[in-house]
């Protein structure tokens, strides 16, 4: 499922940021933390105003119709030949390897594959574009990492989180059992199959209270929502967070104000 | 949407509602046995596969298995006449089979020409597909099975819930009280001592048998040989003691040479059981020969459509039919460890079946068996034939909704599963989700007004609190700092 070999783009002046409707409306912080870590980085932001969501809901739902007119919209946001990141390997595998398909047989099939060969999930453009080096300014803490199925297989960025963590001289990075294992997030399975969905959850949060850390990041704001929802309404101790969250805060950023 | 062009799915003798996933499903979650008996298993099977393929190039092994499975499907037509001449050749009478009930009529008559009242069974997937034993149980012939698991499950009066280890949902003390129950064995938890009474008795029903019905592996359609991996024995002596052997398999079965062979192999049992070889690999090219001491006087191959010849002609729907039922999607399917193989109500169960079995019952009827996943992709990653499975899930999501006016929907009953409202609130998303600005001013408004947000969410917040709306919207922040 994963390009074999990804062809990393020299690091560019520009980025278009493309945010998620997740990132929009529930989780801003992750997002300004990633804007910041690019901005840090020397790399001007460009964040399209008229962006809403990639489409994936539908898709996976199986209203291709209904998808495709949501994605269609995000089509004309990036006119210039900029990277587009995305915070998020589940949109960004929607719009890297789902777009050519949804597009296939429209009008808007070069342009949907052209758009899908620029987008990168951020944490691995930070890290493999523009080869980040973080400065860890914060105190001595243990965390475990959830990593996304889609950043996982369809973004093959597995390796990305623990590498940036790992530049964190003061995080000490442990390891769930099964860490490769589902969330049961899952976008609507979670709501066509609870039961299943929670199962998956509950061994999931623990596995990772098992690991003795009391918290734990992602790469997806789907998994953020589901693993921390769960801690949260029974009660376990662990709490969550975007990688892009953590990685900034530790690295001098503040928590920047609702 | 057209009423026409919808193929008729091949009849089956299905007795369980497949549409009923979601009881069966909630009852298995339930179940802490069923729950610690699947994990255990497929967390033994997961490691035992990992440790297999150490040292091995596994991605080029896959693009081998891969592009074998495709070019043997690429000339499919020409290969299943290269193989019936081939067996033809070898003594070997060819049947063909449109579905389940046809391939049983087959072999019911091969019996009742022989006047055979018992038949011995090696491990078949094509013929639970087939509901073999029930159907020749009607007819007055006894089918016994031969495969531990296999007897298991017969003996239990249940179906298989795993392709390759059939009796995977019990126990040991399981087995060993059902074993107890129906063959009068001391109750144990002495696995060696199990098998070897449960050997005792096949035994003997090997030496009385009248024929023996085995699946195939592969079919080498340039030597015209059956393959065929076991690890107990059980499917050389059903091929070989029984005086008839019945082989059936599925028409997708076949490979062009023998050398095709060494690779699916090497990736099926390391896929399958996490073994480098099986302890028996059964090359059958065909009935015993004059100078020979045993063998069978007669052996048939009955080849089996059900459904298949309708994936073929489905450019994406095709990469179904390279499975080599290795059954390593369902060992790494976090939903199929949750539910078991039971709670599908299918033959095949799991991710494998969860794309195969709407074509031979109909999406009309399978409905909720693509939903079955969180599309988190394990089964893609590990399926040693490269079958895109999460993108024909969803590729069946899209069938079952007649979700896409650009393509539309082949399968048989499909948009069976698309509700009026479901629809209307996709339409009403799009709508909104298609127009920036009326986007803004919703989530605007929601982050406005979000101490109104609603406490409960369906199924969400059974498990889960509800996610909370931010105070301001990134679209809204990076606005103001843009200002």
């Amino acid at each position: 499922m994963v390009d074999p070999i990804k062809m990393y783009p020299a690091k560019p002046s520009k980025v278009y940021f493309y945010a998620t409707c997740l990132v929009d409306m529930f989780y801003p912080d992750a997002g300004m933390a990633g804007v910041q870590l690019l901005e840090r980085e020397g790399i001007e932001v460009i964040y399209p105003e008229d962006q809403t969501c990639c489409g994936q809901p539908a898709y996976t739902s199986g209203y291709h119709d209904e998808a495709r007119a949501v994605a269609r919209a995000q089509l004309g946001l990036f006119p210039e030949d900029y990277p587009i990141v995305v915070p998020s390997g589940s949109c960004g595998g929607m719009m890297r390897k789902h777009y050519p398909d949804l597009f296939k047989d429209t009008t808007d099939d070069v342009k949907a594959a052209e758009i899908a060969g620029r987008v990168w999930e951020l944490t691995d453009f930070l890290l493999n574009v523009c080869h980040i080096k973080l400065e860890d300014l914060g105190e001595p803490t243990t965390v475990a990492m959830h990593t996304s199925c889609s950043a996982r297989r369809e973004m093959g960025v597995a390796e990305v989180g623990p590498k940036l963590l790992g530049q964190l001289k003061n995080v000490n990075l442990v390891e769930q059992v099964r860490a490769e294992e589902c969330c049961g997030f899952g976008g609507t399975f979670a709501v066509r199959h609870p039961e299943i969905s929670g199962a998956m959850v509950s061994e999931k949060v623990d596995t990772l209270v098992n690991t003795g850390a009391k918290d734990f990041v992602t790469t997806d704001c789907g998994c953020l929502m589901n693993i921390a929802g769960y801690a949260e309404k029974n009660h376990k101790p662990m709490d969550g967070q975007h990688i892009l969250s953590f990685l900034w805060e530790r690295t001098g950023g503040n928590r920047s104000k609702p | 949407m057209s009423e026409t062009a919808q193929p008729t799915p091949p009849q089956s003798a299905h007795h369980i509602d497949v549409k009923e996933f979601h009881p069966r499903a909630r009852a298995a979650i339930h179940n802490p046995q069923i729950r610690q008996n699947f994990r255990k298993a497929m967390d033994g099977l997961m490691t035992k596969r990992k440790s297999a393929f150490e040292g091995w190039d596994l991605e080029a092994l896959r693009d081998l298995g891969a592009n074998i499975r495709l070019r043997a499907l690429a000339n499919l037509p020409d290969l299943l006449e290269q193989l019936e001449q081939k067996l033809t050749e070898n003594g070997i009478k060819v049947h063909w089979a449109s579905d389940g009930d046809e391939a049983c009529e087959i072999v019911r008559d091969i019996c009742i020409a022989r006047d055979a009242k018992t038949v011995i069974k090696g491990k078949s997937m094509v013929s639970e597909e087939m509901e073999l034993n029930h159907y020749l149980g009607e007819h007055g012939i006894e089918a016994l099975e031969s495969d531990l698991g296999e007897y298991i499950v017969q003996l239990a009066d249940e179906t298989p819930s795993h392709i390759i280890m059939p009796a995977i949902h019990k126990n040991t003390s399981e087995i060993s009280q059902l074993l107890h129950d129906k063959t009068g064995t001391d109750l144990s938890n002495d696995v060696e001592y199990l098998t070897a009474n449960a050997r005792l008795q096949l035994r003997e029903k090997f030496m009385n048998a009248d024929v023996g019905v085995s699946g195939v592996n592969f079919a080498v359609a340039e030597t015209g040989t059956l393959c065929l991996v076991e690890n107990e024995g059980n499917g050389r002596m059903t091929t070989t003691v029984p005086p008839c052997h019945i082989a059936v398999t599925g028409i997708e079965k076949v490979v062009p040479n023998l050398e095709d062979v060494t690779g699916l192999l090497a990736l099926l049992t390391r896929s399958a059981t996490g073994q480098h070889i099986t302890t028996y690999f059964n090359m059958i090219s065909g009935p015993r020969k004059a100078d020979e001491m045993d063998g069978p006087e007669e052996v048939h191959v009955v080849l089996v459509d059900n459904g298949r010849s309708t994936i073929y002609q489905d450019d994406e729907l095709l990469d179904t039919l390279r499975c080599i039922r290795c059954g390593a999607c369902m060992n790494h399917c976090p939903v199929y460890t949750r539910v078991g193989g039971h709670a599908y109500g299918t033959t095949y169960p799991g991710p494998i079946g969860a794309i195969l079995m709407p074509h031979m019952v109909g999406l009309d009827e399978g409905r909720h068996l693509p939903t079955a996943s969180s599309l988190c992709g394990a089964c893609g990653e590990v399926c040693p034939v490269k079958i895109p499975i999460p993108d024909l899930l969803v590729r069946l999501r899209q069938e079952s909704v007649d979700g896409d006016k650009l393509h539309p929907a082949k399968v048989s009953g499909h948009g069976a599963k698309r509700g009026a409202m479901e629809a209307l609130i996709w339409k009403g998303w799009s709508w909104m989700h298609a127009r920036p600005g009326l986007y803004r001013m919703g989530t605007s408004l929601g982050a406005r007004f979000r101490k109104l947000q609603p406490g409960k969410l369906g199924g969400w917040t059974q498990y889960r609190t509800a996610p909370k709306l931010a105070a301001k919207t990134l679209h809204e922040r990076m606005k103001e700092r843009s200002q």
